[in-house]
């Protein structure tokens, strides 16, 4: 926690700062975390989202892309359990559940793969040849 | 997949080892619901394969560990973090009355199933009072 740099007498508030940015990130909001919660990678040509979707089957899963705008829904069904069943302790979370997330550009519908193990979806998501960035040759004047 | 039960082995979290591997290690979460038979625990951990699910029953301390995995995307980088992916780690204490060579463990979808049923013995019987 606390950084070399928080001595350092140039920055008197670095310490403040600090404080500050780990009070930014603590999760005080009274609203529930989405679901699922998802981790983005991305490069100029591709992203790929995963995503925990704990106790959901695959076949309760629907991905839909269209331009830069990814959907994931779904349902997470409750066990079935027999009659007069007691619950003593219920952590986990049921229902019908939306994600949409917006990429950092458009991708093309046709090259999106999407990957199921273990309640980890992964998703990998193409940008069009056409609108990859291209490096540009300088030409020796 | 059997649970596995050791008896009088001392595993490294119950010595207060420190796992050497350098991930979060995560409290998973756990529906506990009791039928006729018996209790069923059913634990979310989602990236844990079967193989890396370790469940022992000492004494009366029931502990799941699972090993996680998450995919790591080649040449990408990671611009947006909801989740951290880790290990897995939760402890029970159970009264004494389940069977533990019938300890029945099912992994699908990201969630460990652990049905314990009661033993035999401890299932109500009903005791007749005779007119002396």
């Amino acid at each position: 926690m606390l950084h070399p740099m928080t001595l350092y007498r140039a920055d008197p508030f670095a310490l403040l700062r600090r404080f500050g940015e780990t009070l930014d990130r603590m999760p005080f909001g009274t609203a529930a975390p989405a679901f699922p919660p998802l981790n983005l990678w991305q490069n100029e040509a591709a992203v790929a989202i995963v995503a925990q979707v704990p106790g959901v089957a695959p076949e309760d899963i629907e991905i839909t892309a269209k331009d830069d705008v990814l959907t994931i829904t779904g349902q997470r069904r409750p066990p079935e359990m027999p009659e007069g069943a007691v619950w003593h302790r219920r952590e986990r979370a049921f229902g019908r559940f939306t994600r949409i997330v917006r990429l950092p550009f458009a991708v093309d519908p046709s090259q999106v793969e999407a990957r199921f193990a273990n309640g980890v979806l992964t998703i990998a998501l193409q940008r069009p040849e056409d609108q990859r960035p291209r490096r540009i040759e300088i030409k020796a004047g | 997949m059997n649970a596995e039960t050791e008896a009088g082995a001392v595993s490294p979290a119950a010595a207060g080892a420190e796992p050497t591997r350098n991930v979060r290690m995560w409290r998973p979460l756990t529906d506990v619901v009791e039928t006729a038979e018996g209790i069923v625990l059913m634990i979310e951990m989602p990236g844990v394969v079967a193989d890396d699910v370790d469940i022992t029953l000492e004494r009366r301390v029931l502990t799941v560990r699972g090993r996680g995995s998450s995919p790591q995307p080649d040449r990408l980088r990671l611009v947006h973090l909801e989740f951290e992916p880790g290990d897995y780690e939760r402890s029970f204490v159970l009264s004494e009355d389940f069977d533990a060579a019938r300890i029945e463990a099912v992994l699908k979808d990201g969630v460990l199933t652990l049905r314990l049923p009661r033993a035999a013995e401890a299932q109500p019987s009903k005791i007749q009072v005779k007119a002396a």
